[in-house]
């Protein structure tokens, strides 16, 4: 059994909480929510012009964890926070992973902080109870993927393509490898993410890894205004192809202590 | 004192600089810097530089009294005529070098960045005269307003990738260059133009740019009080400041007032480094607003945000009416038409001179970084 992790841009639309009921109804796993940054670097057109609507419309790290509240309760599922370096370390490591301890983040991701300059963040998470979930590349070296999965806790998020995130025709050829790489230095939990673009193409990254991340291919409907009613429709497509069902914890996968 | 002169250990200036790239490109940016390293100790790679410098971009460039601006101003000027160097600007100096890295790393393609144009320029002469594919990303407010720019890139056998994204500027060029990077990290070799960016590109644009502070130490015999030079993402200054810093010279960066960093900005992570940023209150990026594409950028190299902490250099701004008069006043009193990022430090000279800034008699080195006349329609329309 594999996780399905779909993906919200926090702000997207006034609304945007209800994507997470959504996304919870039609069998996520977890739920990845990026907090929008100006100038995301790793990130191809769709989710860069989700990220531009969403600090249009005034989102902030405080607004979008602030929103959750309106969900608390009704939401089981796990949440994982994406962002880049800068938003990180413009409310200090510490100050920043407590923010999203007290929100109820189970989780990190931060795509240009590679191993090398993780420490003060992974520290800061361990402490606030919170999983820094590392990146690897199809690029990285054996040697490297053991100390990146030294670092932090919870899954290893795998990342499938060279490249930006995006849609892809097909699924990278390289992300089957680098799962089978990774589970050669480690027990952890492998997400594969990045161009994950249709059911066919999750079911395909399913096999290689424990989860999978869907990101521009959802953003892709809601920026061209699907409703939350709707994009549950796809996201049960994928679960459907994964063969998730909705009660599948989070915790069974990733070891998280909570 | 290592600042300025060493290799950085792990891409580090005190509290500033680093590598915060994404996973896929480390390998490529630990390659970079063991090639670099490897290649400026061979003497071969190195007397290979120093005649493309000489035979193809014409070093060394003059160090030219301004005697008119100097007999004015009661101080004595010398200008750095990086305006003199082929393709026009001191950008060349940097891309020569990178460019014949990227053959040595056996790198078919150099994907660049670029905001005035001119480092697009030199990149797509380079690729040129070595045989190499460039692609140059370029925000489209930047294409509008250098147009004669754009126009010598494609002549040059180059592809000008227009980015309409965020401030449609040269911060916005860089994104999509290291996006189009990551897409591509085998093949290419990212050809960055300023001392910002991830360990090695601050290191390795600094040393590749300290063919003018050399060169300037050299021609203007005793040490200046003063040495100055404009600031976008730091390279002119950088090489300039390289040459003068085991001397007493006071070290000047002027910045473009909307877009000073090291002045107004705060300390963030952006393109790779950790530097001085524009931000607002919740850390996202600002955008710059400068008449001067080049210096129309919310960063700074690492290693400035460093000189400015410890003391060794000084920041200023100059507006953007100070600077159109500056090019006005060098043009007219000493035939000289230099670019607008340039004439920030120009602007400043004139402001400063005189009083306790830059007191009567001063002898000042100021590193003139390129020429204007990429800048006539900008000066004609609209900012007389
Ligand atoms: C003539 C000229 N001077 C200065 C700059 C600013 O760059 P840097 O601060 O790296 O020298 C540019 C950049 O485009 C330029 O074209």
């Amino acid at each position: 059994m594999t996780a399905l992790v779909p993906y919200v841009t926090g702000g997207i639309s006034a609304d945007w909480t209800d994507y997470l009921l959504a996304y919870q109804e039609a069998g996520a796993t977890a739920i990845e929510i990026g907090l929008p940054f100006s100038d995301p670097m790793l990130d191809g057109v769709t989710i860069q012009q989700a990220s531009d609507r969403a600090l249009s419309r005034g989102a902030t790290v405080v607004s979008i964890l602030q929103d959750l509240d309106r969900v608390r309760g009704r939401l089981r599922v796990p949440l994982i926070v994406m962002t880049y370096a800068n938003l990180v370390f413009h409310r200090t490591p510490e100050g920043f992973c407590r923010e999203l301890a007290d929100a109820g983040i189970s989780g990190l991701i931060v795509p240009d902080l590679p191993v090398d300059e993780a420490k003060p963040v992974a520290r800061a998470a361990a402490e606030a109870g919170i999983d820094l979930i590392p990146l690897v590349a199809p690029v990285t070296p054996d040697d490297r993927l053991e100390q990146i999965a030294a670092l932090g806790s919870g899954y290893i998020y795998a990342v499938s393509v060279m490249g930006t995130t995006g849609e892809r025709a097909t699924l990278g050829s390289s992300a089957a490898g680098l799962a089978a790489r990774v589970k050669a230095v480690t027990d952890r939990p492998v997400l594969i993410g990045f161009g994950v673009s249709s059911p066919e193409q999750a079911a395909e990254a399913g096999r290689a890894g424990d989860g999978v991340v869907v990101a521009s291919a959802l953003m892709r409907r809601v920026l061209d205004g699907a409703t939350p009613a709707e994009i549950r429709e796809t996201v049960a497509g994928f679960a459907a192809a994964l063969e998730v069902s909705a009660d599948y914890a989070y915790a069974e996968v990733s070891g998280d202590r909570r | 004192m290592s600042t300025l002169m060493t290799e950085p250990a792990a891409g580090r200036f005190g509290d500033f600089g680093g590598r915060f790239v994404p996973e896929s490109l480390v390998p490529a940016c630990d390659a970079l810097a063991a090639a670099f390293r490897e290649a400026w100790a061979d003497p071969a790679f190195r007397a290979e530089l120093d005649e493309l410098l000489v035979v193809y971009a014409g070093r060394p460039t003059p160090l030219t009294p301004a005697r008119n601006l100097s007999a004015d101003l009661g101080i004595e000027l010398l200008l750095k005529r990086e305006d003199l160097a082929h393709t026009g600007s001191h950008k060349i100096n940097n891309v020569l070098g990178q460019a014949l890295l990227a053959r040595r790393m056996g790198k078919g393609r150099l994907i660049a960045e670029t905001g005035a144009g001119q480092h697009g320029v030199a990149t797509a002469t380079a690729a040129a005269l070595l045989g190499l594919e460039a692609t140059v990303y370029m925000g489209e407010r930047d294409i509008e307003r250098q147009q004669l720019n754009v126009l010598r890139m494609t002549t040059l056998g180059a592809e000008v990738v227009p980015v309409g994204s965020g401030s449609r500027t040269l911060k916005d060029a860089t994104n999509e260059a290291m996006r189009a990077w990551v897409s591509d990290v085998d093949r290419a070799h990212f050809l960055l133009g300023s001392v910002g960016g991830p360990h090695p590109y601050p290191w390795m644009v600094r040393e590749l740019q300290r063919v003018i502070g050399v060169e300037a130490r050299r021609q203007s015999r005793t040490v200046p009080d003063v040495v100055v030079a404009c600031v976008g993402g730091g390279s002119n200054s950088a090489g300039t400041f390289a040459g003068f810093a085991d001397t007493s010279a006071r070290l000047v960066g002027v910045e473009a007032a909307g877009g000073a960093a090291m002045t107004n900005g705060s300390p963030g992570v952006v393109h790779g480094a950790r530097s001085m940023v524009l931000q607002d209150a919740d850390g996202q990026v600002a955008e710059a607003e400068s008449v001067a594409a080049g210096l129309d950028y919310p960063g700074i190299g690492p290693e400035h945000a460093h000189l400015g902490a410890i003391g060794r250099a000084e920041y200023h701004t100059v507006k953007d009416d100070e600077v159109v008069e500056a090019v006005r006043r060098l043009a007219r009193s000493e035939g000289i038409i230099c670019a607008l990022e340039s004439a920030h430090a120009v602007a400043w000279v004139l402001r400063a001179a005189g009083t306790p800034e830059l007191p009567t008699g001063s002898r000042v080195v100021l590193t003139l970084s390129g020429r204007g006349d990429k800048d006539m329609a900008t000066l004609l329309g609209g900012a007389s």
